[in-house]
């Protein structure tokens, strides 16, 4: 890391990102979040959406089918400890080559068009692969079970090393609990650095040309499918790393991560937490799984816990109530999130960031939104 | 085997004709308004639970309960009159029993008042927003009405009875003179064919012989210019958007007894409908017509044993494969326009 | 080899995890297995004991799930002496006293495990690592019974599967920390098998329309081998794929084809489609070879039966329960199901209830929450009074052996509830099975992992 090489904000933003992220053990705690496996998918998450936001948020192209990448990794990251070892590391490799590979395929062919036929494109691909994945291709996939690692797996180097122990490690150290969370607590950082590096590159700033305007570049001689395609391919391949970590924090790969639904969730994530910006999908990803696993959880059990110091007529009023938009209602909390959100900030959550910043700097002129920046297409 | 193809041709038809329907107010709200409609589904399911609301309202009953008789799990035994036959007589068993069709009575106001709040009171706004914006909060209302239908009908499919005079299949084969028996078809699904038949070719001269029509054409194509013509452009938006709306809902009415709606049901057909309407080509009705039958027919062939026999699971991905050709050979669909949602 | 976790407790976790970044910004690897360690995962040391509820509260399937959580609660009520007792009174032999378990009170935290096996294997991992559930249970399909039992199995905690009915959960798949109430396909075939023989003659022509998954074909193989066994020919077997909505272009070929019963092995939502859909093709008025043509749906609930409406009346299939059965264990639990929520309990419900009640019971007769103890109070253990007859929880793959229901759908309902008739009660004896033939391995129960 060359700091003469990048800019003062940006090593402040990458600094605060990778302070946050690591004390994230730390800032979860009030919030219920602060173990070990959401923290891990906060972290895996994380990072499907940033490499989703280097597609769509620099070129404008927006995929519907990034799941299909995600599951890719995920079977390779499996195959890799069925038939190698259990070392995370070739199985983060196999996984990431394999979702490149996968995705310059769909990306070649996809790119050929634009705007919404392009995201039809990538949709269909991905509705195949979930498709065959869950029926024809039970061979390799293990259909509706979902891939896992069995007694009998050959495990080819793990043998001829003698290393026996059925968890994946990292060069012999296990990866449950807390050290896994800081295992991907580390690849988001890392992540989170290359996307930084490639939106301020000269590569970036073609790929955000190609979003502002494709015609006039074709005009000026460019090319811009290869950078177009290359950008495809970056996502894909951070789409098939997170894929694999998420293999490798929980050694199991079910076709359902494949399905539209869940392409459509990294596509929400990356609006709600606002396209085009580095921090903001990361958010949106947290807030997702963040509704998806905590409010979730809580039953009339709970409320009627946390609501005891209410007289008992009031009470019951209130978690009757509150129970709609928690635990079985979480859906409806969440719907409204995005609509709200939506309304009131265009641009995501990165935009009320945004106004916060600029109320606090300049406190005289409350309530001027400050112009939109980020017009995501 | 000839009456094999025959009848798989049949269903294709039948298939293609709901596809068209059901991707029809989605074609007029994304490809014809430029919103990208994630809604659409749940809108389909809300003229579906239309249907279902029409049917407990006529089946209400009096309950009186009696006290000397507890049921297995406990509770006293309940006696039950069904209120509108004894207000109606004759005619209440009629509406209970084509509960369906009457329902549309109900669908159409309502479907057009939510079409036309949600418009005023949401989609308004996002007209000139960013599609990403369109698809966030239309799925976060979508997701809204699904769990406030959830909230009132439980998540538990609600069957709904096709009228008695229409159960069962017609022998279609023996009306053109083929031996009886063979080609049969369930007559609901004939009756639904014939709906998406009327429905789309209403729309269809709707939008092409009327100057409402005409201006919402002209609206698409360069809205300012018509604004300062004078016209309000605006409302005739809204009535689209509520247009679209009744015809979603009328297709998940119809749709109710061939598939007991839950209230899960829009999402299962969203991405279904998205498909239909971009293969047929954005901004084109005829082009999204196309696409349904197209891919209902090539999906009915590829069901078949002897074409999965050869390729295995083409069945499984069959629309999606059509998808991919279609746009790859077409780079706008069947028949889209130039220029619309390309960008 | 095991798949353990070892590593550390919860609470020692979160303190090294706030040492290690204060200290030294450096992940605590090096602290594994540290002092100190519990003996085993969640050993509940207040005076409260918590299981974890996994149940599909959203999606397809959330009906199922709300039905099971309505059985959990009132199982935990019954647990901690509060309400009529239920099943704790019919329970035979039973070591429970209704004052919790091991006199710590019971309670449960929720899940939403959406019927994705991901999702499931999440929310197990939150209860086991944040809540401290020392139990997991629920479910309502066998992708997520066989997801989180591999999950409980790594974390040494046991689950007591909720619904689900491949042949996998206790066979191929089966796990040392896993153990199903429900049956299974295997058994579904062997007890409809001689019911379908006796009402539609040995000589019939079957055409499969079977899920295209793993569940789908296991029981599609189940039912192949009992009806040939008839003497019965299976003209065709066709995969449908999951969640199609619209089954038509399936049932087309099916009214040529020369068979004459059609079986639908599909669940849930595909079930309730595909059977409606089968019925308006006019296929239960039709005539083939002579015979009047017929439908069996060879698992089915009463959820189902509710969707499918009138297009159920006559169809045969096998339950694992029903709330109609007059014996006194399905008697009290109705009645006491009944008066908390005023409708009768699904088979789900049931299933949930019990396998509470089992857990519970074991822990007792083992004197202590560890679990390689509780296992070996479950395995081999025979009881009877929980509505299905005498039981035997098989040692060799955790599969509880009891009498399976074949029911056939009312002609006559007389309420909502009333669904579906029993026809038959295959007693223990007749669907008892080899538990070797589809193979698998239990694995270890000790040393136990720890979580």
């Amino acid at each position: 890391m060359n700091t003469a090489l990048i800019s003062r904000n940006d090593l402040l933003l990458f600094l605060g990102f990778t302070i946050a992220v690591l004390a994230m053990p730390i800032w979860l705690q009030p919030f219920g979040a602060a173990y070990p496996d959401l923290m891990q998918r906060f972290a895996i998450y994380g990072i499907f959406a940033l490499g989703f936001n280097i597609l769509f948020g620099l070129t404008g192209y927006l995929s519907f089918g990034h799941a299909a990448f995600f599951g890719v990794g995920s079977y390779a990251a499996v195959w890799s400890f069925k038939l190698l070892t259990m070392d995370a590391v070739p199985a983060l490799v196999f996984a990431v080559v394999i979702a490149g590979l996968f995705a310059l395929v769909i990306g070649y062919v996809s790119l050929r068009r634009s705007g919404i036929y392009f995201s039809i494109l990538t949709l269909a691909f991905a509705q195949m692969s979930y498709n065959l994945a869950y029926s024809v291709l039970t061979p390799i996939t293990n259909g509706e079970t979902g891939l896992q690692l069995t007694l009998a797996d050959p495990r080819h180097l793990d043998r001829m090393m003698g290393v026996t122990g059925g968890s994946p490690t990292l060069f012999g150290q296990p990866l449950f609990g807390y050290a896994g969370f800081y295992f991907c607590a580390g690849l988001l950082i890392v992540a989170f650095f290359i996307a930084q590096r490639i939106t301020g590159s000269p590569f970036g700033m073609m790929l955000k040309a190609i979003k502002s305007n494709q015609t006039r570049m074709h005009y000026t001689g460019f090319n811009t499918r290869p950078y177009a395609l290359a950008a495809f391919v970056i996502s894909g391949m951070y789409a098939g790393l997170a894929g694999a970590m998420l293999a490798i924090t929980d050694p199991l790969a079910g076709a359902e991560r494949m399905q539209w639904t869940a392409s459509g969730e990294v596509v929400l994530m990356t609006i709600l937490g606002g396209v085009g910006t580095l921090v903001g999908p990361v958010l949106g990803a947290w807030i997702i799984k963040y509704f998806e696993n905590i409010f979730s959880a809580f039953n009339e059990g709970i409320l009627h816990r946390t609501f005891a110091f209410l007289p008992d007529g009031v009470e019951d009023v209130v978690v009757t109530v509150t129970s709609k938009f928690v635990g079985e209602g979480w859906h409806l909390t969440l719907g409204l999130v995005f609509v709200l959100i939506v309304v009131f900030l265009p641009g995501g959550i990165m935009e009320g960031v945004r106004r916060l910043f600029n109320w606090a700097r300049r406190p005289a002129s409350v309530g001027r939104a400050s112009p939109r920046t980020q017009p995501a297409e | 085997m000839f009456e094999v193809i025959l009848l798989q041709f049949v269903n294709g038809l039948d298939k293609g004709g709901a596809y068209a329907l059901i991707a029809l107010g989605l074609t007029l709200v994304f490809g014809t308004l430029g919103v990208v409609n994630f809604a659409h589904g749940a809108l389909f399911m809300l003229g579906a639970f239309c249907a279902v609301t029409f049917q407990k309202l006529i089946t209400l009953e009096t309950v009186t309960v009696d006290p000397t008789q507890l049921s297995p799990w406990g509770t006293p035994v309940e006696v039950r009159e069904p209120l509108v036959q004894a207000w109606l007589g004759d005619f209440g068993a009629v509406l209970v029993n084509y509960s369906v069709p009457f329902s549309l009575l109900l669908a159409i106001p309502v479907m057009l008042i939510v079409g036309i709040v949600m418009e005023r009171g949401l989609i308004k706004h996002f007209y000139k927003r960013p599609h990403a914006e369109q698809i966030l909060v239309t799925f976060g209302l979508a997701i809204v009405l699904q769990e406030i239908v959830k909230a009132i009908f439980g998540a538990n499919p609600i069957p709904q009875p096709v009228p008695a005079d229409l159960r069962g299949a017609a022998d279609i084969g023996a009306m053109i003179g083929l031996t009886p028996g063979i080609i049969t078809y369930p007559i609901w699904r004939l009756v639904y064919f014939l709906f998406s038949a009327v429905v789309i070719a209403a729309v269809f001269a709707f939008l092409r012989f009327t100057t409402f029509g005409m201006v919402v054409r002209a609206g698409m194509a360069d809205r300012e210019t018509v604004g300062l013509l004078g016209i309000n452009i605006d409302r005739r938006f809204t009535i689209m958007f509520g247009l679209a709306a009744v015809v979603a809902g009328m297709a998940g009415v119809m749709y109710t007894p061939l598939l007991p709606p839950n209230y899960h049901l829009g999402m299962d057909f969203l991405v279904l409908s998205f498909v239909v309407v971009v293969v047929g080509g954005m901004g084109s009705l005829p082009g999204a017509v196309a696409a349904g039958f197209l891919l209902g027919i090539l999906q009915s062939f590829a069901s078949m044993t002897q074409v999965k026999a050869l390729v295995p699971g083409i069945d499984q991905i069959i629309i999606y494969l059509v998808a991919v050709v279609v746009l790859l050979v077409r780079p706008r669909g069947l028949m889209g326009r130039r220029g619309v949602m390309e960008a | 080899m095991t798949y353990s976790r070892k590593g550390m407790s919860r609470r020692t976790l979160i303190k090294t995890g706030l040492a290690g970044v204060l200290a030294t910004g450096v992940s605590p690897m090096i602290f594994t297995r540290g002092a100190w360690a519990q003996e085993f995962c969640n050993n509940p040391t207040g005076d409260t004991v918590t299981i974890g509820l996994n149940l599909p509260l959203s999606g397809a399937y959330a009906e199922e799930g709300a039905d099971e959580q309505k059985a959990y609660q009132l199982a935990v009520q019954h647990l901690n002496g509060e309400g009529d007792g239920g099943l704790i009174n019919v329970l035979t032999p039973s070591a429970l006293k209704g004052n919790g378990v091991l006199g710590k009170k019971v309670a449960f935290v929720t899940s939403d495990s959406q019927t994705k096996a991901d999702v499931a294997r999440a929310g197990a991992t939150r209860m086991i690592e944040r809540d401290g559930a020392i139990m997991i249970t629920g479910g309502s399909s066998s992708a997520e019974a066989v997801a989180v039992q591999g999950l409980c199995q790594e974390m040494g905690v046991i689950f007591m599967a909720g619904l689900t009915h491949s042949n996998d959960t206790t066979g191929k798949d089966k796990k040392r920390y896993g153990f199903r109430h429900f049956f299974n396909a295997y058994q579904s075939g062997i007890a409809l098998g001689p019911v379908l023989g006796q009402e539609y003659g040995a000589d019939r022509r079957a055409y499969h329309l079977t899920a295209d998954y793993t569940w789908g074909w296991t029981q599609e193989e189940s039912i192949k081998a009992a009806t040939e066994a008839l003497g019965w020919e299976t003209v065709q077997a066709v995969r449908t794929p999951l969640g199609a909505a619209d089954f038509s272009q399936y049932l087309t070929p099916v009214l040529n084809s020369g068979a004459d019963v059609l079986i639908l092995n599909h669940y849930g939502n595909d079930m309730v489609n595909s059977l409606t859909q089968a019925v308006q093709f006019g296929l239960r008025d039709r005539q083939a070879n002579g015979k009047t043509f017929e439908i069996v749906t060879p698992l089915i609930s009463e959820l189902m039966a509710k969707g499918a409406g009138e297009n159920v009346k006559g169809i045969f299939g096998t339950s694992n329960w029903h709330w109609n059965l007059q014996d006194p264990g399905t008697v009290a639990f109705t009645k006491s199901f009944g008066a908390a929520y005023g409708s009768p309990p699904s088979q789900a419900a049931h299933t949930a209830y019990v396998q509470t009640l089992l857990y519970a019971d074991a822990v007792e007769r083992a004197g202590t929450f560890y679990p390689p103890e509780v296992i070996k109070a479950l395995e081999g253990f025979e009881f009877d009074g929980m509505g299905n007859g005498a039981t035997l929880y098989r040692a060799d793959d955790h599969q509880c052996m009891k009498s399976v229901l074949v029911v056939r759908g009312n002609e006559s309902p007389t309420s909502q509830f009333d669904v579906l008739n029993v026809v038959r009660e295959v007693p223990r004896e007749e669907v008892d099975y080899d538990p070797t033939i589809f193979g698998g391995e239990l694995g270890p129960a000790e040393p136990a992992p720890m979580c």
